[in-house]
């Protein structure tokens, strides 16, 4: 038996206890939720990331968006009517890690994808002001002028692929993806043919308004474009999103 | 220190045991009655939310609560009553919460209700500027400002008398549902830079303006014939086609070229002549599909009230 003296005496004991009583309280509110059947909803057409809106997730976080931005419109009635429909756990089931946030100094992002033009956007990464005089949020013009560097895509795409992201890497993989999310989906998450699918979606959509060029303006529009997007919520009855929790 | 002295006057009062540098001890106080009660309250408090609300994993499932339901209406119409939960909670107030009741009151009446019932109301139309604020707020500030101001070669402002799209209920209500494209060619290839000159006095003229007379005639000619072709959307009065969204250029209000934010003659010219060379390629989305029937309305008396509507 260990006096209760020679803990507090030691400091090097008082900190790994210290650290095992704590994680008991983390662990015993988290580990359940993996257990439990109905923590993640059924839903189609949350899908994951494309190449180009992975870069864009990653601009996201090294820009500290997060810091001022959540991601999770919570089951209330004043965030219904100013956000939309309340976040689902599925919807960021492939995030590595998911954004949620806790701190709304800016607005909530959880369905900001296609509620703005991509020439709003890109207007007011450049100057908030521009477009909304009384923003407080901070200028990022280096992402128009910086080409975005996508040569180790592949190797992001892999990195998150062994959390259990269902990128594709072989035939087999492929046609999973096929059958799950349909061809023109399973493409884009071909992790071999990815700097091709990153290009085309570029190029296909212009997000910057520079024709010629792959900017981090480019891949960061694409990512925020596509936020709260996936799910079609005219396909389920309200009642059955309350069946999963 | 003085104070724990006097507390512990006349008794004694027991230490932890421990002896730090030789010398420094602690004191082993029992804790305030208050604190424990409080702390056992917390138990008993937790044991009865244990009992009622959702609350231990059980395998692939967890306790739901008992005698703890909620019943509310799904969007199929059928009555539907699970365990106490948040969405189950949040779907149910939306139903039946007082708030949510009252405003859904309002919300159909005004849907209910023609333009001009809801114009000539007091009642209806204080409604729709407190609801039609906030869905303004979410949906429209970003790009027209939350006053509506617009941003001037952006975005439309829609607090001043110009429409470009027509400024009466239902010509808001189409632009509204449809969206608009906002579409002039860029001049710089088919014009000298000279022409394009001339054009801008021209133009500049039409509101009043003091231009080089010789200049604002040539520049006429340019406007009112096939050279330019400029008469075709903005008519040869230049009051602009409605249905082209081409702008009244007699108006003195200038929302696509900076002409207000220039500071001299030449500054003006030169905002005008950049329009003309570069064109306008402008969109505004449709919203149809993302805002309802009934938000579409409060939002069209809005935009009808921000400005002189027609």
């Amino acid at each position: 038996m260990i006096k209760h003296e020679s803990i507090e005496t030691n400091a090097g004991l008082l900190i790994v206890l210290t650290l095992i009583v704590i994680s008991i309280g983390g662990l015993v509110e988290i580990v359940p939720l993996f257990f439990i059947n109905d923590t993640v909803e059924e839903v189609e057409g949350v899908r994951p990331y494309s190449a180009l809106e992975l870069r864009g997730r990653d601009i996201y976080q090294r820009e500290g968006c997060y810091l001022c931005h959540s991601q999770m419109i919570r089951p209330f009635r004043d965030e219904l009517l100013r956000y939309g429909h309340y976040s689902l756990a599925a919807e960021s089931k492939y995030d590595h890690p998911f954004q949620w946030g806790s701190k709304r100094t800016g607005p909530d992002l959880a369905r900001v994808g296609n509620k703005y033009s991509n020439e709003w956007h890109v207007a007011h990464l450049v100057n908030p002001r521009d477009v909304v005089p009384q923003s407080i949020m901070p200028n990022y013009p280096w992402l128009l002028e910086a080409d975005l560097d996508y040569s180790d895509v592949q190797d992001r795409m892999r990195a998150l692929k062994m959390t259990g992201v269902p990128y594709s890497e072989n035939q087999q993989e492929f046609e999973r993806n096929v059958a799950e999310f349909g061809p023109a989906i399973a493409e884009k998450l071909d992790i071999l043919r990815a700097e091709e699918t990153l290009m085309q979606q570029a190029l296909a959509n212009d997000y910057d308004g520079q024709r010629s060029r792959i900017t981090e303006m480019d891949a960061l529009v694409a990512y925020l474009q596509v936020l709260g997007t996936m799910v079609d919520f005219s396909k389920y009855d309200e009642g059955y999103f309350a069946d999963f929790r | 220190m003085s104070e724990t002295k006097a507390k512990t006057q006349g008794q004694v009062v027991q230490t932890t045991g421990h002896a730090w540098d030789g010398d420094l001890q602690e004191f082993n106080n029992p804790l305030p009655t208050w604190w424990l009660w409080a702390f056992y309250a917390t138990v008993v408090f937790a044991v009865v939310y244990w009992i009622f609300y959702p609350a231990w994993p059980v395998g692939g499932t967890f306790t739901k609560g008992v005698m703890n339901t909620i019943t509310f209406t799904d969007s199929d119409g059928s009555q539907k009553t699970t365990h106490w939960n948040t969405r189950s909670l949040l779907l149910k107030e939306l139903q039946e919460g007082k708030h949510a009741a009252r405003s859904r009151e309002y919300t159909e009446k005004v849907a209910g209700a023609s333009y001009q019932e809801i114009l000539a109301d007091p009642e209806m139309m204080e409604f729709t500027r407190s609801m039609a604020k906030g869905v303004f707020g979410d949906n429209c500030a970003a790009c027209h400002g939350a006053g509506g101001t617009g941003v001037v070669g952006l975005f439309p402002n829609l607090a001043d008398d110009a429409w470009l799209w027509g400024g009466s209920v239902e010509e808001i209500e189409t632009t509204l549902r449809e969206g608009r494209y906002g579409f002039m060619p860029a001049f710089k290839s088919a014009l000298t830079d000279r022409q394009l000159d001339d054009v801008a006095s021209y133009v500049l003229s039409l509101s009043g303006e003091a231009v080089d007379a010789d200049a604002a005639t040539r520049g006429e000619k340019i406007f009112q014939t096939s050279e330019g072709g400029c008469y075709y959307c903005h008519t040869s009065s230049g009051t602009g086609l409605k249905s082209q969204g081409a702008a009244n250029l007699t108006d003195q209000i200038w929302t696509v070229a900076d002409v207000s934010g220039a500071a001299t003659p030449e500054d003006r010219k030169a905002a005008v002549k950049r329009v003309i060379s570069n064109g306008v390629d402008r969109r505004m989305p449709a919203w149809s599909e993302r805002l309802s029937d009934a938000q579409i309305k409060l939002l069209t008396v809005y935009v009808h009230e921000l400005g002189g509507g027609q």
